[in-house]
Parts: C-alpha cells; sequence; structure tokens
C-alpha cells in the first residue's frame, strides 16, 4: 500500500513539472513569439527603452528560455535575485516572482487569497456532499416516488440556473429585503469564527446549490445500480435490516464514482469559485486570477495555474488512494 | 508435441485403411454426399465409423507446438512485465476435411485461446497454424482477410454477439460485404438462402436481434458463419448458454450443416455428453496442455488420463438410481493458476497416482494405441461413466 | 437420506417444514402482466431434498425467491397463495416478521458467488455479519463461529482465509463461503439457486457433496433449483418439473425419471445428451421456444410445443390441467388419459431415452 501510494505521489509530482512547463511556455514563450514582450506589460504606460531594457535584465527575459524557466524553478525552491542593474532584490523560497501590477510578491497574494478560497470550497462541499448523497440515496430507494419526483425538478433547477443569478437574488434578499446579514464581506476565521460563518453561509448557499443536485443525480443513478446487485439480494436474504442493507451494502459501492467526482471537484474549487467570490466580492484565488487575466499580469496568473494544477492534482493523488481504501479490488496485492 | 494423425492409422481390427475413407474424404462441396450419412441410428459403431472416416481423410488443420502466453503487467508509471499466463502451451493437433474435434476442459484450460489461435483473432507465440496447406501463425491483418472467409467462428453468447442495432439481414450479410464477394443472384438473396437454411424465416430479414429469442439468435449467429461458404468452423461453447430444450435444437442443426456442406468443425465445450454426441474426435485440456487425444469411442469408453477418468466421473448422470453403481472419483481442490503452473506434470498436485517422476518429468503427449494419445507416467484404462 | 420410497404424496403424511400451496406471482410491467408464478403447490420435509427444474421463465427462482420473502410487494409485484414455513404463512406475516427468519430459519445460496458476495468486504465479514444479526454475540465469537464454518464447508487454512476479499477466493471456494454464510445460523431450510451452474464440473461435484453433507449433519430441507436433470437426479429425493410458472409434474426423483408422465418431461428427457447411453445420430428435440408469460397460452401451457396435443382432446387448448395425483406421491398436470400416457411412455418414450 506504502508502494502503492508513493508511486501516485511521484506521478503527481511528475504531473505538476508538466504543467509547469506548460504554463511557462504559454505565458512567457508564446507571448513573445507572438511580439509581445512582457517586458513592456510590467514596464506600465508608454515605456522609454532604457526602463524596458531594465525590466528585461531585472525579469531575465534577455537570457535563454532554459535559463528562464531554470531561474523560475530555483526561485520556487531556494529563492532567486532580481536584478534591473540598479537594484538587485531577493525574492525569498517559494518565488513565484512580482506581480506586474503592484510589485507585490505573487506568493504572498496567494496566500493571503487562499484561506477565502479554502473557506469557500470546504463549506460548499461539506453542504453538498451530505445533502447531494443524503437525497440521491432518498430518491433511488423511492425511485418514482414523491420525493424522487421534486428532487428530480429541484435537481434540474440547480444546474440550471446561473450563480450569478441565485447568488444576487439571495444578496438582495438576506442583505437588502431581509437585512439578515448586513454587508456580507469575508471575516477572518481566526478572528470570529461565529462571524466567518455567518457572513459565508449565502456563498455557500449558492456555491453548493449548483454542485448538490450533481451529486443527487449521481448518487440516485448509481445507488439504483448497486441496488440491483446479486450482493445487495444477498444481504437481504441473510436478514439484514433494510437500513444495513441500503446504508452499508448498497451505499459503499456507490459512492466508490461519487469519491472520484468529488475529489476532481474540490480541486477544482480550490483553483478559486470564479463566480461566487466575484458575486459576493470575496478576494479568494478566483477573483485574483480574474485580475491578473484582465491585467496581463503574467506571473500572478501563472501562479494561480499552478497552485490550480497542484491542488487538482493532489486531489487525484487522494482519489487514487481512498479508491483503493473503498474497493479492496483495485488495491495492489 | 505434434499429433500425427493421418498416416499409418488404420483400424485396429483389420489393420486396413476403413472403408469409410474414400467416401469421406471428398473436399468440402455442397453437393457432396453426405459426409456420415451411412452411419447406423443409435449405436455406438456410429462413433467408430466416424472415427476411422477421421483418420482416413485430408487435414484441414494441423496445430503444431503452439503457444500463447499473456504477459502479465505491473507497476503504476513505469509498466513492466512481471510473468506470463501461460495459457496455451505446446499444443499440437491436427483436424481432417468433413470432421469434428471437440475440445473439452475446465477453466484455466486455454481451450477457447486456442480456438483464437486457430481462428488468428490472437497471434501465437510459437508454433504454427497451418490451414489447409498454408502457414496462417503470422500473417497480417491484411493478408488475413481471405482467409477470414474460409474459418469463421460460433460464440458462445449470442446476446452480446450480434450488434443490437443491426437487422439481421445486414449481420448475416456482413461477411460478404467486408470480404466483398457477390454471391450469384445478389447478398439479399443469399441470406435469405442462409436464415433459411438455419431455420428461421427469410421473411424476418429486416427485424433487430432483440426480436428473437437465445435460440433464434444462435441461428443468426450460424447463418453469418456460413454466409462465406467457410471449411472450418470454430464453435466456443455455442449451446452453455441455451435452454435444456433449445440446446438439442442447434446441435441438431449444426450436425446437419456438418453433413450437407462438408464443414469441419473445432466444437470447444466443457459439457462433455454434448462433445461426445458431436465429435469424430475429443481432446481435453489442462492448464494450457492436451493430456489426452482419442477418437470418441475411445475417450468415453477407455480413457486412459486420470484428469479424463475425474472429468467423467463428476459429470451427473440424468439416472437416480446411476450413482449407486457409478465409481466415484472426487478431486482434491481446483485448477491451479495458469500464471504459476505446477512444474512436470501440471495434474500432479490433484492426482492419487502422482508418484516421483510426475514431480520432476513432464509426460510427454504419446501414443498409446491406434489414434489414442495420453500424457501420463501411468496411464490406465478405466470405465467411470 | 431417508428412505428411497418416500415420495412427495407421502410426505403430507410427516410435517413437511415448508409447504407451498397455489402460490401466485405476477409482475405488473408496462408491457402487460408477467404471470411468473401460478398456482403452484409443493412441500419440503427436513432431511429431504426437493429439485425444482425448468428452463429460464418457467418461474422456478421466482418461487424462491417468493419463499424467502425478497420481492419487493408494492404495486409492481403480487403474490397470493400460502407459504408455510413450520407451519406459520409467510405470505400474510409482516415483512418485519419475515426479515427475522431470513438467514436464521431459511437461507439461501445464490448462482454466481461472485457477484452474490460484497466485493468490499472480507469474507470473514461477511460471515459474521450474517450470524450477528440473528445471534448475539460478541464480535469475538463471530469470529471463531466464521472459522468453524469455512473449516466446515472444507476451506483450508480457514483462520488466514477469514480476512481474504472473494476475488481472492477460487470460484469453488466462494462457492463454499457462500455456503457457510448461509448455514451459519443453522436454517432447517436451505434454498440453494442454480448453485453450481457457474462451476467447473469436477467443483460442481465437491459441492454437490458438500451439500450432501450438510444436510446429513443438520438435517435440514433443501430446495435446490436448476435446469439440469443430471443435478437433480444426483441430489434430490422429490422433483419438480415447472413451465411458464406452472408446475408439470412431480413426484420422487426415482418414480419420475424412470416413469414420467408428461409430455414436458418427456421432451427434457430425450433432448438432453447423457453419457450413459449409447450415442445417437440425431437428438430429439422439444419444437419451438418457451412462451412469454404475459402471454401464457391457455389451457395446459406446454400444449403448442406438445407432441400429444392431438391425443388429448380440444381441453388442452381452453382448460388448464389439474396437477393430479396419477399413482402414490407421483403428480402430474395433463390432459392426456393416465392409461394413453402410460401407453405412450412405454411404446414412444422409453426406447427412445
Amino acid at each position: 500500500m506504502a508502494r502503492f501510494i508513493l508511486g501516485r505521489l511521484i506521478g503527481g509530482i511528475v504531473i505538476l513539472w508538466l504543467v509547469s512547463v506548460l504554463a511557462f511556455v504559454l505565458f512567457f514563450v508564446v507571448p513573445k513569439a507572438l511580439g509581445n514582450n512582457p517586458a513592456v506589460l510590467f514596464a506600465g504606460r508608454s515605456p522609454d527603452p532604457a526602463t524596458i531594457a531594465g525590466v528585461t535584465k531585472k525579469l531575465g527575459l534577455d537570457r535563454s528560455y532554459v535559463d528562464q524557466y531554470w531561474d523560475f524553478l530555483r526561485g520556487v525552491f531556494v529563492g532567486r535575485h532580481f536584478d534591473s542593474g540598479s537594484n538587485r532584490s531577493w525574492c525569498p523560497a517559494p518565488c513565484l516572482g512580482y506581480s506586474f501590477r503592484n510589485d507585490q510578491p505573487v506568493w504572498s497574494e496567494i496566500v493571503d487569497a487562499l484561506p477565502v478560497t479554502a473557506s469557500l470550497s470546504i463549506g460548499a462541499a461539506v453542504l453538498f456532499l451530505v445533502v447531494g448523497v443524503s437525497t440521491g440515496v432518498f430518491s433511488a430507494v423511492r425511485r418514482g416516488g414523491l420525493f424522487d419526483r421534486i428532487a428530480a425538478a429541484v435537481s434540474l433547477a440547480g444546474v440550471s440556473l446561473p450563480v450569478y443569478f441565485t447568488g444576487l437574488l439571495l444578496l438582495l434578499l438576506v442583505s437588502y429585503k431581509w437585512h439578515i446579514i448586513d454587508n456580507v464581506h469575508y471575516v477572518d476565521f481566526t478572528h470570529n469564527p461565529a462571524l466567518w460563518a455567518w457572513n459565508l453561509i449565502p456563498a455557500w448557499l449558492v456555491l453548493s446549490l449548483l454542485y448538490t443536485a450533481n451529486y443527487q443525480r449521481l448518487t440516485r443513478a448509481s445507488m439504483i445500480e448497486t441496488l440491483g446487485e446479486d450482493y445487495v439480494r444477498t444481504a437481504r436474504a441473510k436478514g439484514l435490516r433494510e437500513r444495513t442493507v441500503i446504508g452499508k451494502h448498497a451505499l459503499r459501492p456507490a459512492l466508490t464514482p461519487i469519491v472520484t467526482i468529488f475529489g476532481l471537484d474540490l480541486g477544482v474549487l480550490f483553483g478559486g469559485a470564479i463566480l461566487t467570490e466575484h458575486t459576493f466580492g470575496f478576494r479568494g484565488l478566483g477573483a485574483i486570477s480574474i485580475d491578473a487575466v484582465n491585467t496581463q499580469d503574467l506571473p500572478v496568473t501563472m501562479g494561480v495555474t499552478l497552485f490550480a494544477a497542484f491542488f487538482i492534482i493532489l486531489a487525484n493523488v487522494l482519489v487514487d488512494v481512498t479508491y483503493a481504501f473503498i474497493d479492496p479490488r483495485v488495491r495492489p496485492s | 508435441m505434434t499429433v500425427r494423425l493421418t498416416k499409418d492409422l488404420r483400424s485396429p481390427a483389420t489393420g486396413e485403411p476403413s472403408p469409410a475413407t474414400g467416401k469421406d474424404a471428398v473436399p468440402a462441396q455442397p453437393t457432396d454426399a453426405p459426409a456420415t450419412g451411412a452411419v447406423p441410428a443409435a449405436s455406438g459403431e456410429a462413433g467408430e465409423v466416424r472415427g476411422r472416416a477421421a483418420r482416413g481423410g485430408d487435414e484441414l488443420v494441423r496445430v503444431t507446438d503452439l503457444t500463447k502466453l499473456f504477459p502479465v503487467r505491473r507497476g503504476t508509471l513505469v509498466r513492466r512485465s512481471t510473468g506470463a499466463v501461460r495459457a496455451v502451451d505446446g499444443v499440437g493437433f491436427a483436424i481432417d476435411r468433413g470432421t469434428t474435434l471437440g475440445l473439452v476442459g475446465e477453466s484455466g484450460s486455454g481451450k477457447s485461446t486456442t480456438g483464437r489461435l486457430i481462428s488468428r483473432l490472437l497471434e501465437p507465440t510459437s508454433g504454427s497454424v497451418v490451414f489447409d496447406g498454408r502457414d496462417i501463425s503470422h500473417l497480417s491483418t491484411r493478408e488475413l482477410r481471405p482467409m477470414r472467409r474460409d474459418i469463421q467462428m460460433i460464440f458462445q453468447d449470442p446476446y452480446s454477439s450480434l450488434n443490437p442495432r443491426h437487422t439481421i439481414g445486414a449481420i448475416v450479410a456482413a461477411p460478404l460485404r467486408i470480404q466483398k464477394q457477390t454471391p450469384r443472384g445478389g447478398i439479399r438473396a443469399r441470406v435469405r438462402e442462409l436464415l433459411e437454411l438455419v431455420g428461421l424465416n427469410p421473411e424476418h430479414y429486416n427485424r433487430y436481434p432483440n426480436e428473437f429469442s437465445g435460440g433464434q439468435r444462435q441461428r443468426i449467429g450460424i447463418a453469418r458463419a456460413l454466409a462465406t461458404r467457410p471449411k472450418l468452423i470454430i464453435a466456443d461453447e455455442p449451446v452453455s448458454a441455451l435452454d435444456v430444450s433449445i440446446r438439442a435444437q442447434i446441435i441438431n442443426l449444426l450436425d446437419g450443416l456438418r453433413t450437407e456442406f462438408g464443414l469441419t468443425y473445432l466444437f470447444i465445450a466443457h459439457d462433455l455428453s454434448m462433445v461426445r454426441h458431436i465429435s469424430d474426435r475429443v481432446a481435453v485440456m489442462y492448464l494450457g496442455q492436451i493430456i489426452e487425444l482419442a477418437d470418441r469411442t475411445d475417450l468415453f469408453s477407455g480413457a486412459l488420463h486420470p484428469y479424463t477418468h475425474a472429468l467423467l466421473s463428476a459429470v451427473p448422470i440424468p439416472d437416480p438410481t446411476s450413482h449407486h453403481r457409478r465409481e466415484r472419483i472426487r478431486l482434491r481442490d481446483e485448477v491451479p493458476s495458469p500464471l504459476n503452473p505446477p512444474v512436470a506434470c501440471r495434474f500432479h498436485p490433484r492426482c492419487w497416482k502422482a508418484q516421483e517422476i510426475c514431480r520432476t518429468e513432464a509426460p510427454p503427449l504419446r501414443e498409446r494405441a491406434p489414434g489414442h494419445q495420453v500424457a501420463c507416467h501411468f496411464p490406465e484404462k478405466r470405465d467411470v461413466v | 437420506m431417508t428412505d428411497p420410497t418416500h415420495t412427495a404424496a407421502t410426505a403430507s403424511s410427516g410435517t413437511p417444514f415448508l409447504q407451498v400451496r397455489d402460490l401466485t406471482v405476477s409482475f405488473h410491467t408496462d408491457d402487460g402482466v408477467v404471470h411468473a408464478v401460478d398456482k403452484l403447490s409443493f412441500s419440503v420435509e427436513r432431511g429431504r431434498t426437493l429439485g425444482i427444474v425448468g428452463e429460464s421463465g418457467s418461474g422456478k427462482s421466482v418461487t424462491s425467491l417468493a419463499v424467502m420473502g425478497l420481492h419487493r410487494r408494492g404495486r409492481r409485484v403480487s403474490i397470493a397463495g400460502e407459504i408455510r414455513l413450520d407451519g406459520e404463512d409467510l405470505v400474510t406475516a409482516p415483512a418485519e416478521r419475515v426479515r427475522g427468519l431470513r438467514g436464521r430459519r431459511m437461507a439461501m445460496i445464490f448462482q454466481d458467488p461472485l457477484s452474490s458476495m460484497h466485493p468490499q468486504f472480507t469474507v470473514g465479514d461477511q460471515i459474521v455479519e450474517a450470524y450477528r444479526v440473528h445471534n448475539r454475540v460478541s464480535k469475538a465469537a463471530a469470529r471463531r463461529r466464521a472459522t468453524e464454518l469455512l473449516d466446515l464447508v472444507g476451506i483450508p487454512e480457514p483462520a488466514r482465509r477469514l480476512d481474504d476479499y472473494p476475488h481472492q477466493f477460487s470460484g469453488g471456494m466462494r462457492q463454499r463461503a457462500m455456503i457457510a454464510m448461509a448455514v451459519s445460523c443453522n436454517p432447517e431450510l436451505l434454498i440453494a439457486d442454480e448453485p453450481t451452474t457457474a462451476l467447473d464440473v469436477t467443483v460442481q461435484a465437491q459441492i454437490l457433496d458438500l451439500m450432501r453433507e450438510l444436510q446429513k449433519e443438520f438435517n435440514s430441507a433443501i430446495i435446490i433449483i436448476t435446469h439440469e436433470l443430471g443435478v437433480v437426479a444426483e441430489i434430490s429425493h422429490d422433483i419438480l418439473v415447472m413451465y411458464a410458472g406452472q408446475a408439470m409434474e412431480y413426484g420422487g426423483v426415482e418414480e419420475v425419471f424412470a416413469s414420467a408422465e408428461h409430455p414436458y418431461t418427456w421432451g427434457l428427457l430425450q433432448s438432453i445428451t447423457r453419457l450413459d447411453r449409447q450415442l445417437e445420430t440425431t437428438l430429439r428435440t422439444i419444437p419451438g421456444s418457451p412462451p412469454s408469460l404475459i402471454n401464457v397460452p391457455p389451457g395446459c401451457p406446454f400444449h403448442p410445443r406438445c407432441t400429444y396435443r392431438e391425443r388429448a382432446g380440444s381441453a388442452t387448448s381452453t382448460t388448464r390441467p389439474p396437477l393430479a395425483e396419477t399413482s402414490p406421491g407421483h403428480l402430474v398436470a395433463c390432459h392426456l388419459p393416465v392409461a394413453e400416457r402410460r401407453r405412450l411412455l412405454r411404446e414412444e418414450v422409453i426406447p427412445t431415452l
């Protein structure tokens, strides 16, 4: 089992490295090849040639791509110097460069935004997982019943309504009409946990609505399949209570595909729930990446991309390991 | 481990070639006289006649030292080969034109793989398959195409082996279209003729497989196999998925078609009584090897290999009074994994007669009586039915 | 094994452990009502084995699931008649009551042991679970019991194999484990639905031996459902031949195999290939194929395929023949006059077997 996990981890690292190469090529090689000098982007509005030259030197854009990529990797693991000739600055270990826009270290921008995104994603994930799976199971057991039909309708609405619609509607109600939560904003968990949760509730609801519907359908389909399996009939033949038959014998195998999807969804959410963050004005990774893209802030865009890739790959590795844990047949013997 | 069938095999009683030989040896043609037409009904001699006939005819298929290894791969990033399943290991036999060879064995015996190697759905790892005088063991996909019309397969599951989105007309015509054959009178007429031949209503040309019962679907599969007028038909468990009352219908159909068109069959099955009914010769496989090969009468009433004895003894007989009389041979355990088969004689761990030599030396497949080969250090005639 | 002359009807002299009377099971589908089992009656005593034979769609599996109470009753399934287990009617009993009997007084083993065991739990856990539903014992005690059971069914190194998953067992070992699970609470009725169909013939012989031994040890009533006459002949005391959800012939196994009186039974006996008979050039067949259970032919359901329907008169296509005694303990549902049936058996059927 340890070998299996190690193998998956190494695989994950290799993929992450490939993503970093791809991102580097995409953000630094391609623009230049198309005639967009990144140095011009960094130097600000109508720069003189001397400034551009300084920036080029500072960012190392005059060096070969291989050297540039090597500098970048070094920056991530041991830190790097930025030297424009006139001044020299040290960027410490996880160095993803400086934002073109405000000259802040990309790493600190990401670290500041991470708690917001994590709070939003984890809260919503718990909500949609619990609600989605339980309603899905109930629908499958009472297939064709009233609950199943209502759930199907709500489900459809859930996936069809866009977040900016449900989000704005909810904000309108709780903030402006009923004044339950005035001025929804992000409060740090360490600052005031109650206020943190209180302010996040609308966003959790909106974000999870979208996913709950998916999980409800997925669980329902998966449960209907396992409920028809021979081993479920065997469980009944043993005289087990229906609760045990459904909750243990049918649900466990039904969860296998759900774990897979959940891992991927969580990874993607950690990369930033762009629309939800935007709607509620939270400055999470999603908001940062949108800003970075809009202002062509290449280091930030690349940093956020790598970060998202890291979470998705991590989630994938966790899914594989969980999968082997749930299903003994995929375990290496 | 080549098996010689055709040379010097004479009737043990007379030492002369069987009189039936000349007649049965005529190559396959629809107009030919029925190969087994002269066989007396319901008698043990039926087997004798067929068996002798089998040896006099000329060879259609010769398999020599046929081996197929399936590599087992492990590892997450770098997949490396960590061993191989020896699915078929040094199998040799020949089938004469117009005869049926039954291939029996339990799961893991390699009988289906052997069928797939001969039809070249799989490529052998080593050894050769000579079909109609031509070595087809390593032909490319393109080179195989013309040969495919001569070798057709019938599969076990009549549900999954027919495409549910095609009409039965299209299914039966498919081999003709692939082979770009246009029979006289056109494809459509030929398909109708085939449907009628297998006992289906030719008017049902435009229906879909789901409108047919299991037995009818198997008939469709047979019609498809016959479309290109093949010489050899490999039937892999063709009746085991069917109801008892339907099995006999399909077996009779296969039997009749053989007589009518002089077909040659490789009949793969685990049901020994069915194999006994349809085969001229029978090969028993165990863990990828042939352990006994004989004319059916010799095999079913005078088997020499202990595994064959055990197999025959385990077949339930539909006579409640029989189990008082029958000798019961019960094997220990189950067939070992073909990934790591026992050394020397593969059957020795389960054999009650095993001695030191069985653990150290593999018994070759040797002829112990005319046309009767067995791979055992201690063969013994025993009636277990 | 008990007195071989003891047959179905004489069984009523004792007290059958399971008594089924006029059992009818129908499924309501979008295509129409499926009459899966229609007015079926039979009984099994402790220490005896009943073989139920039939082709696909004959209703044999539906019957066993009905006895076990495994059909989920509701809008789609309706069950009528009586199923008396040790005198208690299961058709009218509350579902919770039947659940309490399942696994304890009646247990079942299924055709495919790979798909019938849960792939994600160890073999030991599955046996422990079966034992603990009906017995208030500690986990450790249940584990000891599971080890004993694996040993009982002939699995080597039972204590170690307890922690294996079903996929780590071979086919025959899995079926043994399945049997161990079924007999964990010493059930008085064991239903085996095609228990050997998925197994190799040498393993089948081992499993049938095991079932016989267990019956000797626990004196349980066994129902074995199969499509193979050879298996019935080998293991059963009584035989029930089903066709289209109805009983065609019912009696002691030696009586029925020696002097069957139903044309369908004849057809089955004639169409199988047998190792203990001389070779024939052509097999006899039953023409046609089994009917759809949505449109069961009226009268005798077998009449459209029956060779002798002309001799049975017009009633054969209008009136369902009753399952009537033809000799003590031997029941047949056929419109042919008894004398005619016996003449046909003697003159036309026996010579062909």
